[in-house]
This record gives C-alpha cells, structure tokens and sequence, in this order.
C-alpha cells in the first residue's frame, strides 16, 4: 500500500501520464496540428510586418510585430490549456473510456489536476517551441523585455483559465452530444473578445462588455506590459489581483460546478460512453 | 487478496463504532432498488414537439450475492441488466432502495465501493492507441498501485492469459476483439477486485475466445477470491458458471434460483427463460 500523499501523486500522474501517451501515440497529427499553429502565426505576424507597405504609412513594425507575436503565442498556449481542461470529458467519451475513468477510486478534484498540469505542461512546450521559431525568423530583439512579469502574470492567469475550463467542461458532461460544440463556442469567444490581436477598444460597445468576464484580456494586457514596455510587477499588480481573485473564485466554483453536474449525468444516465 | 482485506477491516471499524452484532459479509446487497428514465419522444410521427416519457428500466429488485458466488443475470435486450450493473458501479444513482457492497452504501461509500470493484463490459473500454501495457498501467495508478508493481504484475497476468510481452506493447487498435477482452480481465485482475461486474464479456466473442473467458471467469472467483456478478445472453454459459441466476423481464426480477432449481419442470435453460418471459408479457397483456 502506498503512503497517502505519494497515493494521491500516483493517481494524479495517471492522467498526466495517459495523456503524455497519446500524444505519443497520435504524434503524426500532433506535429500537423503544431505546423498548422506556426503558419498561422507567421501569416498573422506577415501582415504586421508589411503594414507599412500596404498602407503606405510610416509603422513602428518592430512593435507591431511584437504585438502581435505576443496575442498569437498567448493564444496558443491558453487556448491549449483552456481545450485539454475543458474537452477532458469529451474526449473520454470519444475513446469510449468515460465509463471506465469515472467508476475509478479517484476523487475528481484529483482527475482534474492531473489533466491540468498535463495542459499547462504541453501547452507551455508547444507555444515556447512557436515563440521560439517565430523570433528566430523575424529577428525579434527583446533585450528590454522584462520576463519576470511576463512569466508571473502567465503563473497565475494559468490559474484561472484552468478554473474557466473546469466550468467549460461541465458541458459536455451535461450535453452528451453538444456538449463539445459547446466548449468550441466559448473558446472562439474568448479569442474575439479577449484583445487576442487588437486592442479591446476597437471592439464594439456590446461586446466590449464582455472583456473583462475572460482571464485572457487582463493576461494579455499585462503580458504586453512586460514584454513591450519592460514593465514590472508594480505596472501590472492591478491585473495580477484581478486574475488571482479570479482563479481563487473559479477553481473551486469548477469543481462545485463539475460535481454538481457529475452527479445529475449519473441520476439521468448520461455518462454513457455514446449520446 | 489485498482489496478484500480493506473491505473487511473497513467492516470491523464500521462495525466497532456502530455496536452492530454482526458482520454483514454479503458481496452485494441490493434492496427495493428501481430507475426509470425520462426520453422525449413525439407521440405520433407527424407531431413535431416531443412529449416526455417515463422508462422503467429497474423495478423493485431486491437480491443478496453472498461472498465468492458467481451470480447470473439473464434478461432480453433492454430488460435492465446493464443498468443494474451500472447502479452497482456507481455510474447511475438508485431512484429508490439501496445497493451496497460489503456492507458499504455504493452512494454514501461510493469512493470505498469504487476500491473494491471493477466492470468489465461487452465493448472493451480502452484507449484504443495505446498498447496493453499503457492502458494497464493507467488503470494500476487509478486503483493506488506502483508503476513498478503494475508494470511486473501487469505483463506476468498479460502472459498467463497468452499475451506475450511484444503483443502487451503494441496499440489494442491492432488486435482481435477477442483478445481486447482478455486484456479488459487483465486489467480487471490486476486491480484485485472483490466484486467484480462482468457486463455481457462474451458477447461476439468467436467460440475459443469464448472459452478462454468462461476459463477466466471461473478462475477468478477459485485464485482470486472474487464474488462474480455475470450478465448473460448465453444460456450454456450462464449454466456453466453461475452458482444462481436471476431472470430480469421488463425491469422486474421474475425468477432467483440455483440452474438446477430452476430447470426442474424439466427442459433447457433457454426453455425455461422462454416459459418465465413469455408468462410475464402474457400476465402483463
């Protein structure tokens, strides 16, 4: 019998390591999938970088492009945690394992945390592997960037976009057949009203309204502030405050949230492996 | 060994702060239990808003399984027996009565009950992709086991059911049906269960990998000490290797009795499902 503590670390790794398999397993399409995310980022960063050529007025490009590299590599790297948190359930349901995982001895909050330092851990590769890629061919000099607020305000807005996905993936538990289509919603949501590319002053008074509800918006923002401007932590402890109340209320509310719904798909008999 | 061990001294606690007389030392005990679903179906073809319907789907089953019985379920396609197995396995919560395993309430105890017990069912739930070994040690770190210990354990069972160590390494996408359920009983052994669910396991099975399960099953309860509840559309089988049988009609339980018992008016197993299906509708027209 294992040590509880070293018990509960053991059965957290299980997902963690399940996934660190398939990924394994499905490599061909992980490395068509990461292709596909550095060509759109170069086409996005392209446009930045011809700007001044399109329209025939004087650009900062090097910050243009700056910019823009930030809300692409953001992007890729929350919108990864954000799709392996929330389609946890549904992609269960598609290996046509949900029956299995869920009648294991584990407590859910556990299942959860596995899955989620696997996202964070993926999603952290595969975006540095963009970044990387992207400052190398565009010459990107970042010798002011300050990466300490950068990294603190990606820490802890991790926090909350996995308490995001958590309430995200209740979906699908609920919704056996739209449920994912569903998560898909919300995650092209958030990319337009998150200032993902643009400011979020450009956007419309209605859906303005909705940017400071995502994480994204104040992570990006911050981010930005440290990357562009070399800002410190004191230039960004507002958005940081925001995004730890926001981890700190959504993380349990996902969890209250999931056993809530967890607990009325077994009373309706909808954690069957099929719609 | 190690999983009925918890379960027993997980009863004498229980017992010592209840001053309960006895040790309940039934495998499964389930009692006045009934679920009914909800689907919304039009009433007629040209009605386009649905109309909610109530499905009976368990009604009123009460039985015990007492400790290393091996227990049949025989019914017609949607008579309630998968749905039985999933109340036990806590993937469907109980409308009414109670379902308990060694004695713990599958509601109230459910992550005690889930440490007991395992499912195997008539789709081999794997991660298709990944190989034996992979799916085994996912299962072996659910259940609170060590890599190592699974790893060992996993292939000496893989082995024992004819797996070899470089078959126990490729995906299960590129094997048989037949041989994915001696990997699903291999998953379920390496967890220990005292109670373990086998959902319809031999269904499309060819007749060889059919045996080998049978085998299997009868193995489990002599080396492993498991209490076996077995649903069934195979008559032979269910003879073969149940100790008792109860027969599901529409959610009801009509018939609990030993093989031999119930053949006793004379003719087949098969015989004697036909006579008590066919007097229930008969009653129920």
């Amino acid at each position: 019998m294992m040590l509880t503590g070293t018990r509960e670390l053991n059965t957290a790794y299980a997902f963690f390591e399940r996934n660190w398999n398939l990924t394994r397993r499905y490599m061909g399409w992980e490395v068509a999938w990461f292709v596909y995310s550095l060509m759109s980022a170069l086409t996005i960063l392209f446009i930045a970088a011809a700007t001044e050529k399109i329209t025939g007025q004087p650009v900062d490009t090097r910050f243009f492009v700056l910019y823009l590299l930030i809300g692409t590599t953001m992007w890729s790297y929350l919108s990864a945690v954000f799709d392996i948190v929330a389609e946890t359930i549904a992609w269960e349901r598609w290996e046509g394992t949900i029956e299995y995982t869920l009648m294991a001895p584990v407590p859910r909050a556990l299942h959860l945390i596995g899955t989620c330092c696997y996202a964070i851990t993926y999603s952290v590769v595969r975006s540095a592997l963009i970044f990387g890629a992207v400052l190398l061919i565009f010459g990107i000099d970042l010798a002011h960037a300050n990466f300490i607020t950068a990294l603190a305000v990606v820490v802890v807005g991790s926090v909350s976009m996995i308490g995001l996905a958590i309430v995200a993936a209740v979906l699908p538990l609920l919704f056996t057949e739209r449920g994912a289509q569903m998560t898909f919603v919300i995650h092209s949501s958030l990319l337009l009203v998150s200032g993902v590319y643009a400011p979020i002053d450009v956007l419309p008074g209605w859906l303005r309204v909705l940017a400071p509800l995502s994480p994204i918006t104040y992570i990006l923002r911050s981010v930005r502030v440290g990357l562009l401007d070399g800002g410190g932590l004191d230039q960004v402890a507002g958005d940081l405050v925001v995004l730890a109340v926001m981890g700190a209320l959504l993380v349990p509310a996902g969890l209250w949230i999931f056993r809530e719904a967890e607990r009325f798909a077994k009373r309706t008999g909808r954690l069957k492996r099929s719609g | 060994m190690r999983t009925l061990n918890v379960a027993v001294a997980l009863l004498e606690r229980e017992t010592q702060n209840t001053s309960a007389p006895s040790l309940d030392l039934k495998a499964l005990s389930v009692r006045g239990m009934s679920k009914h679903f909800v689907s919304y179906k039009p009433r007629f073809p040209w009605q386009k808003r649905a109309v909610k319907k109530h499905v009976v789907a368990v009604d009123d089953v009460t039985f015990e399984v007492p400790r290393g019985e091996i227990f049949g379920i025989l019914g017609a396609n949607g008579s309630g027996k998968s749905t039985l197995i999933r109340v036990i396995s806590t993937l469907l919560l109980a409308d009414e009565g109670s379902v308990s395993v060694f004695g713990l309430d599958v509601v109230s105890r459910e992550l005690q009950v889930k440490q007991m017990i395992n499912r195997v069912s008539v789709d081999a739930a794997f991660f298709k992709k990944l190989s034996p070994m992979e799916n085994l040690m996912y299962a072996g770190r659910l259940y609170g086991l060590g890599a190592t210990q699974t790893h060992a354990r996993g292939l000496q069972i893989l082995d024992r059911l004819g797996i070899g160590t470089r078959v126990a390494l490729n995906p299960m996408e590129d094997m048989s049906r037949g041989m994915q359920q001696k990997v699903a009983i291999a998953r379920a052994l390496l967890t220990s269960p005292v109670l373990l669910l086998l959902d319809e396991p031999t269904t499309g099975l060819d007749p060889r990998s059919k045996k080998d399960v049978q085998n299997m099953v009868l193995n489990m309860r002599q080396q492993h000490d498991a209490t076996i509840v077995l649903t069934t559309h195979d008559m032979d089988e269910a003879d073969r290797l149940c100790d008792r049988l109860m027969v599901l009609d529409r959610g009801r339980a009509i018939a609990i009795d030993t093989p031999a018992n119930l053949k006793h008016g004379g003719g087949s197993l098969e015989d004697v499902f036909m006579r008590l299906t066919t007097e229930e509708e008969d009653a129920a027209a």
